[in-house]
C-alpha cells in the first residue's frame, strides 16, 4: 500500500508573526520556516506504518513556491521514499490544494492519505476533508490513533466530548491530531540520503487545476492588545480584586 | 437571502453554540433556517424553534445521522444547499469535520472560524494562532462558513418557528461508527462556562487536578488544560484549550501553572478577565493577565479554595 502525505511549508510554530504596516499581509521576511507540525505527525505515522509492514511506499507532496522543496527533503529525511512538488508562485487556497491532491490521488492510487488537521498559518482545518469529498473517500479527522487491519482502518478521533472511533474502508483520508505520535528527528545520514531521493516537479496546469482565488484578503491587522494588568501580592488580594473590582466571582 | 444554520446538539440537548450562530446568521441574511440532523432528535428541533429570529426549523431525524458522520451529513446539507446564500456551522469538532466536505461538494471555499460579519460577503477571521486578523471577501455564490461561537452573543428565545421534516436519507458504506468514550462531568462545558480554571504542566500530575476541580465546583466553573497537561496524560484531550483545542472566552479565565505559549493564548486571550498563577515571574502568561499572582500553585490553590 502506498501512503500519500501532503506537507506544507509554514512559519515555524515558535515564531510570533507580525503584521505589515500597510495591512496587506503578515510579514514573513526572514522568518524561520518549517514543516507544519501536524504534517510532521503525518509523516511520522506513515513511516511507522511502513516500519510495521503495512505500507510499502511513502510519497510526500507539497504545493507552493520553490522553497517548499526544503520541506519535501525534510519529509524524505524522516522516511518518505519520494516527493512530488506542485510548483506555483504562491500558496493556493485549500480548495485548490485539495483539487491538486485529488489529481495526484488519481495518478498514484494510495491506500491512505495522511494529512495534517490544520496548517498553523491559515488555521483552515479543511484541506483533508475537501480531498476526501472530491475523491469520494471516507475520512477520519483529528486522529489520535490509527490501526490498519486489512481493507479497513480503525481511526480514533479527538472530538469535543472525548474520543470517537470510526471504521473506514480503504482508501481513506486521515487527518492528524497532536496525540497521534511524537515525531522523530532526522538523523544526519538520512538528511544526506534524502538529497538523492526522487523528487518530481509538476504544475497546476499539467494537473488541470485552475488556481484562480475565490477569496480576496482586504486587510490583515494585528489583534486587539490587552491592557497590561497588575501583579497581586497574595491570594487574599486576588480574591478581593475579583470580587470588588472585576466583579466576576 | 436565506441562511442555513447547522444546529450543534447531542440528539438530546441543543447546544448554546446554536443560539450564537443564529445571531451571527442574522448579520448575513434576512431569513434564518436551522437544520437539526440527528437521530431521535425531535426534542432538539423543538428547542431550536424557540430561538428568536429563526423562521423555520428543518429536522432530518434518522439513524444514519445519529453520530453525524461527515460523509452522510455533508451529503444531506449539500442536498439542501440550493435554497441558501450562506450555510454556517459552529467551529466545533462536528462543524470542522463535515463542513469542508459541503464546501468541496459545492465547489466553493470554506471560511473557517469566522469571528465577525462585515457584510453578506465579507468576514473577519483570525489567522496565525490569532496573531493576525484577516478581513476576507468571498466571491463564491454560496458562503460556507464555520463560526467561532464564542465571538457572538446568543440570540434570545421565545419564538415558536414551524418545524418541517426532511426525508432525505444519505448513508455511506465506507465509514461506520464503532464506539465513543464520552468524558463525563457534572461541570459546565468549557465552551459554555462563565468561569474556567485551567491547569498546565505545572500541575505535575493528574491527581493534582482535584485541587482545580474543588475550586471549580465552588465557582460553578469548567476545568481546562494546556496541551502539555493533556500530552502528559494528566487529563483527557477534550480539556485542551488553545489554537488547536477549544477556543474559549469566559468572563473569568484562571491559568494555573501554564507558561502562556502563543498556541495556548490563542484559545483564551479573548476572555474578559484573566488571572495567572505561576511561580515564574517572567512567564509569558503574565503579559495577558489582568491579575497575576507569582506563587507556588501548591500553596496558592488551597488558599483560594479556603477563601471562596
Ligand atoms: C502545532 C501545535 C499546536 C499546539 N496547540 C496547543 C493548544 O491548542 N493548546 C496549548 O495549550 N498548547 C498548544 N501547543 C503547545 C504549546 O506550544 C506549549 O508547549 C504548551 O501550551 C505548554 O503548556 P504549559 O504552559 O502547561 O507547559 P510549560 O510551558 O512547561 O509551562 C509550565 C508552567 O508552569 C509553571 N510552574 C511549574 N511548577 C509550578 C508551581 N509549582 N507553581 C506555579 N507555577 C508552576 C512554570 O513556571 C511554567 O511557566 C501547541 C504546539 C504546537 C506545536
Ligand atoms: N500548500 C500545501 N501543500 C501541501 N499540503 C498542504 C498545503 N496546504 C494544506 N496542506 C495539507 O493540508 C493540511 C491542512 O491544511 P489547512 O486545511 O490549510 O489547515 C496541512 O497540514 C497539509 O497537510
Amino acid at each position: 500500500m502506498k501512503i500519500l502525505v501532503p506537507v506544507k511549508r509554514v512559519i515555524d510554530y515558535n515564531v510570533k508573526v507580525r503584521v505589515k504596516s500597510d495591512q496587506s499581509d503578515v510579514d514573513l521576511t526572514n522568518a524561520k520556516m518549517s514543516m507544519n507540525p501536524f504534517c510532521e505527525i503525518a509523516v511520522e505515522e506513515a513511516v511507522r506504518l511502513k516500519e510495521k509492514g503495512v505500507a510499502t511506499e511513502i510519497i510526500a507532496v507539497t504545493v507552493g513556491p520553490k522553497a517548499c522543496q526544503e520541506q519535501i527533503r525534510n519529509a524524505m529525511a524522516l522516511g518518505a521514499d519520494r516527493g512530488i512538488h506542485v510548483e506555483c508562485e504562491s500558496f493556493p487556497e485549500s480548495l485548490q490544494v485539495a483539487k491538486l491532491l485529488a489529481k495526484l490521488v488519481e495518478l498514484e492510487q494510495p491506500g491512505l492519505v495522511i494529512i495534517g488537521k490544520q496548517a498553523i498559518d491559515s488555521d483552515n482545518n479543511q484541506t483533508g476533508q475537501m480531498l476526501a469529498a472530491l475523491t469520494g473517500m471516507p475520512q477520519g479527522t483529528f486522529a489520535s490513533e490509527v490501526v490498519v487491519e486489512g481493507e479497513h482502518a480503525l481511526v480514533t478521533r479527538e472530538v469535543d466530548g472525548g474520543l470517537q472511533t470510526l471504521k473506514l474502508t480503504l482508501p481513506a483520508v486521515v487527518s492528524t491530531d497532536l496525540r497521534l505520535n511524537e515525531p522523530r528527528y532526522a538523523k544526519l545520514p538520512d538528511i544526506m540520503k534524502a538529497k538523492r531521493k526522487p523528487l518530481d516537479v509538476k504544475t497546476a496546469d499539467e494537473l488541470g487545476v485552475d488556481l484562480t482565488p475565490r477569496v480576496t484578503t482586504l486587510k490583515v491587522t494585528p489583534p486587539p492588545t490587552r491592557e497590561a494588568g497588575i501583579k497581586v501580592n497574595s491570594v487574599e488580594e486576588l480574591l478581593s480584586k475579583l470580587r470588588d473590582e472585576a466583579k466576576v466571582i | 437571502m436565506a441562511v442555513l444554520v447547522y444546529a450543534e446538539h447531542n440528539n438530546h440537548q441543543l447546544k448554546s453554540e446554536t443560539h450564537k450562530l443564529v445571531n451571527a446568521a442574522t448579520k448575513m441574511g434576512d431569513t434564518v433556517h436551522v437544520l437539526v440532523a440527528g437521530a431521535n432528535c425531535a426534542g432538539v428541533a423543538a428547542q431550536a424553534s424557540e430561538i428568536a429570529g429563526v423562521a423555520a426549523v428543518l429536522v432530518a431525524d434518522n439513524a444514519v445521522y445519529e453520530h453525524q458522520l461527515a460523509e452522510n451529513t455533508a451529503e444531506l446539507v449539500h442536498s439542501l444547499a440550493g435554497d441558501y446564500s450562506h450555510i454556517i456551522a459552529a467551529a466545533t469538532t462536528t462543524g470542522k469535520n463535515f463542513m469542508p466536505r459541503v464546501a468541496a461538494l459545492l465547489d466553493v471555499v470554506q471560511l473557517s472560524d469566522v469571528i465577525a460579519v462585515e457584510s453578506a460577503d465579507t468576514f473577519v477571521r483570525p489567522i496565525y494562532a490569532g496573531n493576525a486578523i484577516a478581513t476576507v471577501q468571498s466571491s463564491d455564490p454560496v458562503k460556507v462558513i464555520t463560526v467561532r461561537a464564542s465571538a457572538f452573543d446568543a440570540a434570545a428565545t421565545g419564538n415558536s418557528a414551524p418545524v418541517s421534516i426532511v426525508d432525505a436519507v444519505f448513508e455511506n458504506k465506507m465509514s461506520a461508527f464503532v464506539r465513543e468514550e464520552v468524558t463525563k462531568s457534572d461541570r459546565p462545558e468549557l465552551t459554555a462556562a462563565n468561569i474556567i480554571i485551567s491547569g498546565g504542566r505545572g500541575m505535575q500530575d493528574g491527581e493534582h487536578f482535584a485541587m482545580l476541580e474543588r475550586i471549580a465546583d465552588k465557582l460553578g466553573a469548567a476545568v481546562g488544560a494546556s496541551r502539555a497537561a493533556v500530552d502528559a496524560g494528566f487529563v483527557p484531550n477534550d480539556m485542551q484549550v488553545g489554537q488547536t483545542g477549544k477556543i474559549v472566552a469566559p468572563q473569568l479565565y484562571i491559568a494555573v501553572g501554564i507558561s502562556g505559549a502563543i498556541q495556548h493564548l490563542a484559545g483564551m486571550k479573548d476572555s474578559k478577565v484573566i488571572v495567572a498563577i505561576n511561580k515564574d515571574p517572567e512567564a509569558a502568561i503574565f503579559q495577558v493577565a489582568d491579575y497575576g499572582l507569582v506563587a507556588d500553585l501548591f500553596e496558592a490553590l488551597p488558599e483560594i479554595e479556603a477563601g471562596l
